[in-house]
């Protein structure tokens, strides 16, 4: 663990000495929970049917797909129609799209990335890489089955895609979303000690708490 | 002191009215934007989708109270600052609580809104949002000095701190309007205008490419779409003041619609022309252009 992130104590400009406890003091440590839909199902529906025509995508790019991600902006394919928009900060994103290779340094800021945003949300896999390591099958420092680290909802597969296919995706996606099977968060939540060995598996300095939202 | 209750429900009534057309206003004012970036853009009822859909989130975080706080104060500078001006003149049912000295009130309100802003972006302890709400108050400040100074002008020549009176003096023919009587103070009043709706070349508070994404940048779920709400009614308000006290007001509804519209699409036409200005060079700018005319319709009354 990187020594900023020990517990120690600290003397404050005024002359007191205090504890700190990074890990305590910046995070919270409750582990996730699952969260029931609407009691009412109309409700839900419509909600759904809001969700999936509403959807905030993370502006994080973790590969090379990345770079497909952008002419959705521009005139020629413009998502904004669909009501896809980019959002910069996790807090108002719904969509993660994990864009190509994953390399296990990225895969920590993806988990903390992906663990802020709020529920409901949705993760798209874009390209083999996220499949099943695709070009990168015996890399040593990429992870090969996303899945094994978030719960993927919708996988768009390729190298690379092109746009095209996003576009796609997204209403592939929505077609999920509607019918109410966009359950990552709460997959995520359900299987939490699963997920969270396997990511400890591959990440090795894991110098973070459990969760943090 | 005697109070006609009745003065509530329309009053909310035109709030729901003025929340309808800002939703719609605002998307249509982008799709504007996006056409002139030859894209398609948004379609018109997509603001109505992202606000079911934010209120419609399932968990929500919060850092303290002010936290919370912060998107209901905006909310309620938005709201007030409509409530406190005649939306039509000369109608019983739209004049909302406009009282003898709102344009003071109205002042106030239309700082409100950011103050509460700063004190939860402040709460939420984000670098990014600091940092943005410190540009924001820098900005918003030296925008709002040469429309204080057209307002004194307007006060001055009409010898009322009333927008109701104010509203009527203007009546009668558009060369009553202040835009031709003290075109000066309009000047100062519209370039301010250009600073406090965020849009380019003013946004660079707000913008998603800048500073990722500036005081909001830990709101979500139901804080953002509070936020949203206020973004769809508080554009509208700030113009229904300047529509009062510089275009003669509205005594319809299609009057009013229009007015606003217009008023909005010269900051979004400035907005698709010039580029985004950092915080130093917009704030020189409006030292520079803006507030000297103001000075000077003040002067030469």
């Amino acid at each position: 663990m990187k020594p900023e992130l020990m517990k120690r104590m600290v003397k404050g400009p005024d002359g007191l000495e205090f504890e700190v406890e990074p890990l305590r003091d910046y995070y919270c440590e409750a582990a996730p929970t699952v969260m029931p839909g609407a009691y009412i199902k109309i409700v839900e529906d419509l909600f759904n049917w809001a969700r999936s025509e509403s959807i905030w995508i993370l502006g994080f790019g973790t590969g090379c797909g990345a770079i497909e991600m952008r002419p959705l902006m521009t005139p020629r394919f413009d998502a904004y129609r669909y009501g896809v928009q980019w959002r910069p900060t996790p807090r108002q994103a719904n969509l993660f799209i994990i864009s190509g290779y994953l390399s296990v340094k990225t895969l920590k800021r993806a988990i903390r990335s992906y663990e802020q945003m709020q529920s409901p949300k949705y993760v798209i896999g874009l390209g083999s890489c996220t499949i099943n390591g695709g070009m990168y099958w015996d890399s040593y420092n990429t992870i090969k089955r996303l899945d094994d680290y978030l719960p993927v909802d919708l996988y768009i597969a390729g190298c690379m895609p092109r746009p095209e296919a996003l576009l796609a995706g997204f209403e592939d996606l929505k077609k999920i979303i509607r019918a109410g099977k966009g359950e990552g968060a709460n997959q995520y939540a359900a299987n939490f000690d699963w997920y969270k060995a396997n990511q400890k598996k591959v990440i090795h300095d894991w110098d973070m708490p459990d969760y943090n939202w | 002191m005697d109070f006609d209750w009745m003065k509530v429900p329309y009053a909310l009534l035109t709030l729901f009215i003025v929340f309808n057309f800002g939703l719609l206003q605002t998307a249509l004012i982008q799709k504007i934007a996006a056409r002139v970036g030859r894209r398609h853009g948004i379609p018109v009822w997509q603001n109505y989708i992202d606000l079911i859909k934010n209120y419609g989130q399932r968990s929500s975080i919060t850092h303290g109270v002010m936290f919370y706080l912060g998107p209901v104060f905006r909310l309620s500078g938005g709201v007030g600052l409509l409530l406190f001006v005649p939306s039509l003149y000369g109608s019983e049912m739209f004049s909302n609580f406009s009282f003898a000295g709102d344009l003071i009130l109205a002042l106030y309100f239309v700082f409100f809104g950011t103050l509460g802003m700063a004190l939860g972006a402040g709460e939420s302890g984000h670098p990014h949002a600091a940092i943005g709400v410190s540009r924001g108050l820098a900005q918003v400040t030296a925008a709002e000095l040469p429309f204080a100074l057209a307002v004194f002008s307007v006060a001055l020549q009409y010898q009322t701190l009333s927008v109701t009176e104010i509203v009527a003096a203007q009546q009668g023919g558009f060369l009553n309007w202040t835009v031709f009587t003290n075109p000066l103070a309009v000047t100062a009043a519209m370039l301010s205008f250009l600073g406090s709706m965020m849009r380019p070349p003013f946004d660079v508070v707000l913008a998603p490419q800048e500073i990722p994404i500036g005081p909001p940048t830990e709101y979500h779920s139901s804080y953002l779409a509070l936020m949203q709400t206020n973004r769809a009614i508080f554009p509208v308000a700030k113009i229904v003041i300047y529509m009062n006290l510089f275009f003669g007001g509205a005594t319809i509804w299609p009057e009013f619609f229009l007015k606003v519209f217009c008023i909005y699409l010269w900051s979004a036409f400035v907005g698709v022309v010039f580029p985004r200005f950092r915080v130093e060079q917009s704030i020189r700018w409006f030292l520079i252009w803006a507030v000297p005319i103001g000075v000077l319709s003040i002067l030469i009354l």
